[in-house]
């Protein structure tokens, strides 16, 4: 393992070596689902807990957070799917994430050097995708449900107590999904964040932590020369 | 009851006991309703839109003697009407006052997310406060009755507050005041349930209603408005009243478990994250060697 000081005097000699991870659309929409989410986060756990509610205080009061949590729960619902257009192909889970899957311990002890390569995201950025996709659907479903309470008949409202658990379960685990990301992304893995801002990477880091997407950049620029 | 708020415990600087204080034991406030003795004048309606101060507004007729489908923001108290034909071919025409039954359990109150806004008195009473209410519907989903109403205007829901106003001034609600046959009686809870097995018992022995009993669920630790009904085996003939009613299990669940598993698994998660990064450290990326490992 190198020095912290040498890796940074390391990466700041490749700097005219970057590699575009993310497009400008990309990462717009990325923000655009990451602030809706932080809306519905602080929002919903109001809703969830009286410890929580004074949260609501912050976006103007609960009654103003009630009347808009379901709307950015569309545009959140919107950006997500726009994410899977854009996303779908390279988040496919295939036999080397599986592989990677079964040493993920190397992973969460920092002993990256001791994992199979990885394409442009890696098996557990996927699962995240994944789950993501599958609970939006039901968070959308039910949320749905309640959101015109006064609409479902009384013969209905079995659809409410359902719709109610989903809801909180369901945004419980992208709760569970979202730190994990956040932390990974924005205090684990340095130059992550910086990536997600200005689009690029250094050829260290994707050699790093996604060599067979490196590997595949450099030999498609290769093969352009 | 009533005279909680004007009923005086302690007295300062005044010899010996305050004059009065302990008399009083009974707070809790009951309505007894006897549907046998209703003839859906509908007088507790008006009654209850004239002291509330709502507008009223369109209705449906859906060829019933009933005002409208079910008691609607605006319009807490509705008389329910049923054409019920009985085994000997005769009919009866069965009607229920319906209003919030204000649970010494109630479910609405317990699925309100928003501080304060709803809020159950000493005396039983279960009442809403407006201005608190953010909106969510969730006391819909909690009521078992059917009870909580949302207003679109508002966006705020509202129900019968048993006349909290004119209890706290010791005067009985407005559809008691009402009604000319005398079906509605306001007291104690003791009182009422006492007169409520009496009239039920007199059905029973002397006007041949065999199952008249007294409606009281135990599944929401009572309610603070009881029937009287010729058949209380079957209320639900009763415009749908429901015959063992809970809050419902999933509302339950939900500020119960869920909520303890919920807030448990967001703590362990933000400490396995901090001692994760203690522990480790972050990921930082490597040098690529010279000869890339892999391609020529
Ligand atoms: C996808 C579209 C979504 C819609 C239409 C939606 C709508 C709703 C509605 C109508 C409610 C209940 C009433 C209220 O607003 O107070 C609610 C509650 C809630 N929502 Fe959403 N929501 C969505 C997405 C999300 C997301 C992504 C999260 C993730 C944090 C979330 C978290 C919550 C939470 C925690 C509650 C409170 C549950 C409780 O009270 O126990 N929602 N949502
Ligand atoms: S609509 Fe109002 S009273 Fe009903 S649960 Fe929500 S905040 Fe509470
Ligand atoms: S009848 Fe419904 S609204 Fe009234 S106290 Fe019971 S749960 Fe609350």
């Amino acid at each position: 393992m190198r020095s912290n000081v040498a890796s940074r005097s390391a990466s700041a000699s490749h700097e005219d070596d970057m590699i575009l991870r993310y497009t400008l659309g990309e990462r717009l929409n990325h923000w655009f689902g990451a602030l809706t989410y932080a809306y519905l986060l602080i929002t919903g756990l109001a809703f969830w807990s009286p410890y929580f509610f004074w949260l609501a205080a912050l976006v103007g009061g609960g009654s103003t957070a009630r009347f808009w949590h379901p709307w950015f729960g569309l545009a959140f619902s919107a950006s997500l799917f726009w994410m899977f257009k854009d996303w779908r192909q390279d988040m496919r889970v295939d036999n080397s994430d599986r592989a990677w899957g079964r040493v993920i311990s190397n992973y969460i002890r920092n002993e990256d050097d001791k994992l199979p390569p990885t394409t442009r995201f890696n098996y557990g950025q996927k699962l995240f995708f994944w789950g993501m996709c599958y609970s939006v659907i039901l968070l959308l479903l039910s949320g749905v449900a309640l959101w015109y309470t006064e609409a479902l008949p009384w013969s209905l409202r079995y659809v409410r107590y359902t719709a109610i658990l989903i809801h909180a379960s369901v945004a419980f685990i992208t709760i569970g999904l979202f730190l994990i990301h956040v932390y990974m992304s924005a205090i684990l893995e340095k130059g992550s964040l910086a990536s997600m801002i200005h689009g690029k990477v250094t050829a260290a880091w994707a050699w790093t932590f996604h060599r067979i997407w490196y590997d595949d950049l450099r030999g498609a620029s290769r093969s352009k020369q | 009851m009533s005279q909680a708020v004007t009923e005086i415990v302690r007295i300062s600087g005044h010899a010996g006991p305050a004059p009065g204080a302990g008399l009083n034991r009974e707070f809790h406030v009951c309505k007894l309703v006897d549907t046998t003795t209703c003839i859906g004048c509908k007088a507790c309606e008006v009654a209850c839109l004239e002291w509330n101060g709502y507008p009223f507004t369109e209705t449906t007729f859906d060829n019933t003697y009933q005002t409208m489908p079910e008691t609607a923001w605006n319009y807490w108290n509705l008389i329910k009407f049923n054409e019920h034909e009985r085994e000997d071919g005769s009919t009866m025409l069965l009607m229920r006052k319906d209003q919030c039954m204000h649970c010494e359990d109630p479910g609405c109150l317990a699925a309100c997310p928003a501080d304060g806004a709803i809020v159950q008195y000493a005396n039983g009473i279960v009442d809403f406060q407006e201005a608190h209410c953010i909106g969510c519907g969730y006391c819909i989903t909690g009521c078992p009755f059917n009870i909580p109403k949302f207003s679109p205007a508002a966006h705020k829901v509202f129900k019968c507050t048993l006349c909290s106003d004119r209890v706290t001034q010791g005067l009985e609600p407005a559809c008691i005041k009402a009604c000319p046959t005398g079906c509605l009686h306001f007291g104690t809870k003791p009182e009422m349930k006492e007169l409520a097995e009496t009239r039920a018992k007199q059905l029973r022995e002397h006007s041949g209603f065999a199952d008249a009993g007294v409606y009281d669920p135990p599944g929401v630790g009572g309610t603070h408005v009881i029937y009287v009904l010729h058949d209380a085996k079957n209320p639900e003939l009763y415009g749908g009243l429901p015959k063992d009613p809970h809050v419902p299990i999933s509302v339950r669940l939900w500020k119960g478990p869920l909520k303890w598993i919920g807030n448990l698994a967001l703590l362990g998660g933000l400490v396995g994250m901090a001692f994760h990064y203690m522990r480790y450290g972050p990921k930082k990326e490597q040098e690529i060697p010279a000869d890339d490992g892999r391609r020529p």
